[in-house]
């Protein structure tokens, strides 16, 4: 097993819900990308997900999409991500790390040897954005095999057969995009998120949680109140982005500790 | 490799989309949705009578087809070799062959009640022809083009934008035509419920690759009954220019059951296939997955998709259609390069030689028959299909040859 399910189980025992920041890996260095996790660690995350760089990432907004940039100008590659979060374990064998990415540098590696690699690495889960469960089989599988979970996305349109056929393939958790749009985006809709979630639990069975659109601590508290967990990701890339490089690491802390506080209140 | 036996019957894709290993469904959930609504539409739409009645209509007195097939004697005679056969797709409403696309999925947009359609473009075409569209049926349209492009195609975006359509610059990645269908696919996401998005080249995520192609097959199926009564049989190859592939799908399609005829695909060789500098993704480039489909791309040892390069920005793009891949491995179509130059060459060639002034991606096809055509014997047929007109590029041709309008 990954340290993913053990993770929620102890939140549930506590009775708090995990707080789960994204970050892009290689921006600004894949140094800073290990200190950042340490970071994110200590101001509060439960699990990490750790973006892949893609050249073109059609799911992302614009903050995303810059962040990809900035790291594939450093020439991020897998490789150097799967090297990030081996360096990471070697100081931190407790927090989950979810990869988070596209299908294609994946498929450039071949996925048998991506998923070896991973698992060498001490990687927990890999979401594959652009790999719905009917095409992201073969990867699943390969990943199964070493014990790290296939994390998958539901949305708002996805329809009650959906759910369940998402279910059937995924493990770790599900990834619940609360909007229709990119990543980044403004809108969320509490309401709709309400109105989903009961099915999704009930179907997959599975921890669920939310993330596209969460930008500050009160609406991470809303959600969170929903929800097992609480995706913040384009937030925190802009931060980033704001920062000078020696700053991002405590902005990125602050930031991500006073969400923390909110959720736990 | 699978080979494509005689007489077996082509039904691709399958149910999921695929044509072998290509092709497929490769979209974030949010779209899944949204595609499926659209691959039960089409698929109904298909086989109705009265869509396909004003589909017909629209392509005859809309767009005036049937295209007329044009033996090029001249350059025949001059080149020494095969007839050179045309297909003027150059002679459409708006240009080129695009129009065949966007008449269908506007048709389709209207049935599944859309008010605003989307749109991605490279060089222009396809976003005239979905403002175009978007003018006659009375939607909105919004059209995605890379801020290189919208430098390139001025005239374009000036044509799109007295069509009522609004025309939104994108500044991110290499600026140019995959940049604008990741932006358009980003639209989509968000604006799923009211919007159409009109893809315009046989790419994208099922049922797009196979949609695109039915709407441009009237291409090939004109073909099918002009050659003979032409020249008394069926063409010995038929060669198109492919940057999506959709043209070339449009003609090959309807050929791909007629054994003796060769199909040949040409792809932008830009400064060289050696040089890095091209856009010849079934040449040069590796399988893997990008919007929304398995196929050929051209892309770095970790999986990054690479700049591409051609002097015609509708062949500028770092994949290719997934039947494309399909038909390449399964041997039933030939896939080579033409660099800028060459195309160049042909375009004066036919501006000169016949009076017809061919778009840069069409010279593509047309520089690869002048190629083979003086190997050949004067009863051979070669059938190009000129999907274009070369308005558009006068500034480019006028800049290549050191002239500034
Ligand atoms: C005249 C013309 N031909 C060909 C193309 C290339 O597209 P496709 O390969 O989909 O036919 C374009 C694209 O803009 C075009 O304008």
């Amino acid at each position: 097993m990954s340290r993913i399910p053990s993770t929620f189980e102890a939140l549930q025992g506590k009775g708090r819900k995990a707080l789960i920041p994204f970050i892009t890996a290689g921006d600004p260095s894949l140094a800073h990308t290990v200190s950042l996790m340490h970071a994110l660690v200590e101001a509060g995350a439960d699990i990490i997900e750790l973006g892949v760089p893609f050249s073109d990432p059609m799911a992302d907004g614009p903050a995303i999409q810059r962040s990809s940039e900035r790291a594939l100008r450093k020439h991020t590659s897998l490789r150097g991500v799967l090297e990030a979060v081996r360096t990471f374990r070697s100081k931190d064998d407790a927090t989950p790390v979810v990869l988070m990415g596209y299908a294609n540098p994946i498929e450039a590696m071949g996925v048998e040897r991506f998923a070896q690699s991973a698992a060498d690495a001490g990687v927990d889960g890999v979401l594959v954005v652009d790999y719905p469960p009917e095409e992201g089989s073969g990867l699943s599988q390969a990943l199964k095999a070493r014990d790290i979970d296939s994390i998958y996305l539901l949305s708002p349109t996805s329809t009650e057969s959906r759910i369940r056929e998402v279910g059937r393939a995924a493990s770790g958790y599900i990834y619940y995009v609360s909007l229709k749009g990119v990543t980044g985006a403004a809108s969320l809709d509490l309401d709709e998120i309400a109105r989903k979630l009961p099915a999704i639990k009930a179907h997959t069975g599975l921890p669920v949680g939310v993330g596209f659109g969460i930008r500050d601590a009160e609406t991470a508290r809303a959600v969170g109140k929903l929800s097992d967990a609480v995706v913040i990701g384009s937030r925190l890339v802009q931060e980033i982005e704001d920062s000078a490089p020696e700053q991002a690491v405590e902005k990125v802390r602050a930031l991500v500790g006073g969400i923390r506080r909110a959720m736990d209140a | 490799m699978q080979m494509y036996e005689a007489g077996q019957i082509y039904d691709l894709p399958d149910s999921k989309g695929h044509f072998g290993p290509y092709g497929g469904v490769f979209v974030a959930e949010t779209l899944m949705y949204a595609l499926d609504e659209l691959r039960r539409e089409y698929l109904r739409l298909r086989d109705d009578a009265e869509f396909q009645r004003e589909f017909q209509y629209e392509l005859k007195h809309y767009v005036g087809r049937p295209s007329p097939v044009y033996h090029a004697r001249r350059l025949s005679e001059h080149l020494g070799g095969a007839q050179i056969w045309l297909k003027r797709e150059d002679l459409n409403h708006t240009g080129a062959h695009k129009i065949n696309n966007t008449i269908g999925q506007s048709l389709v947009a209207r049935r599944m009640g859309k008010k605003r359609v989307i749109a991605e473009t490279g060089a222009g075409q396809h976003g005239v022809a979905s403002a175009t569209v978007a003018a006659r049926y009375g939607m909105e349209c919004v059209v995605y083009m890379g801020l290189e492009d919208i430098k390139r195609q001025a005239s374009n975006v000036y044509r799109m934008k007295l069509l009522g359509a609004t025309v939104v610059p994108v500044e991110s990645g290499s600026r140019t035509l995959k940049d604008a269908l990741n932006e358009a696919m980003r639209d989509w996401v968000t604006n799923v419920e009211s919007t159409f998005y009109i893809i315009g080249t046989v790419a994208g995520p099922h049922p797009y690759p196979m949609m695109v192609r039915d709407f441009n097959a009237v291409v090939g199926r004109e073909l099918l009954v002009q050659m003979p009564e032409v020249i008394g049989r069926q063409p010995d190859a038929v060669l198109a220019c492919v940057g999506g592939g959709s043209n070339a799908m449009g003609v090959f399609h309807p050929y791909i059951a007629e054994r003796g005829v060769r199909l040949i695909g040409v792809e932008a060789a830009g400064e060289g296939l050696g040089t890095g500098h091209h856009a010849a993704t079934l040449c040069a480039g590796r399988p893997g997955v990008l919007h929304g489909n398995r196929t050929y791309l051209l892309q770095d040892e970790d999986g990054q998709i690479i700049e591409t390069h051609s002097i015609s920005a509708g062949l500028d793009y770092p994949g290719v259609g997934p039947e494309h891949a399909w038909l390449k491995d399964s041997g039933r179509a030939e896939y080579v390069a033409a660099s800028d130059d060459e195309a160049l060459q042909a375009f004066h060639t036919l501006c000169r030689m016949e009076g017809i002034m061919p778009a840069l991606e069409s010279s593509h096809a047309l520089a690869h028959a002048m190629k083979i055509a003086p190997g050949m014997r004067p009863d051979q047929v070669l059938l190009v299909n000129l999907s274009g007109r070369g308005d558009k590029d006068m500034h480019t041709v006028a800049n290549a040859s050191g002239i500034t309008l």
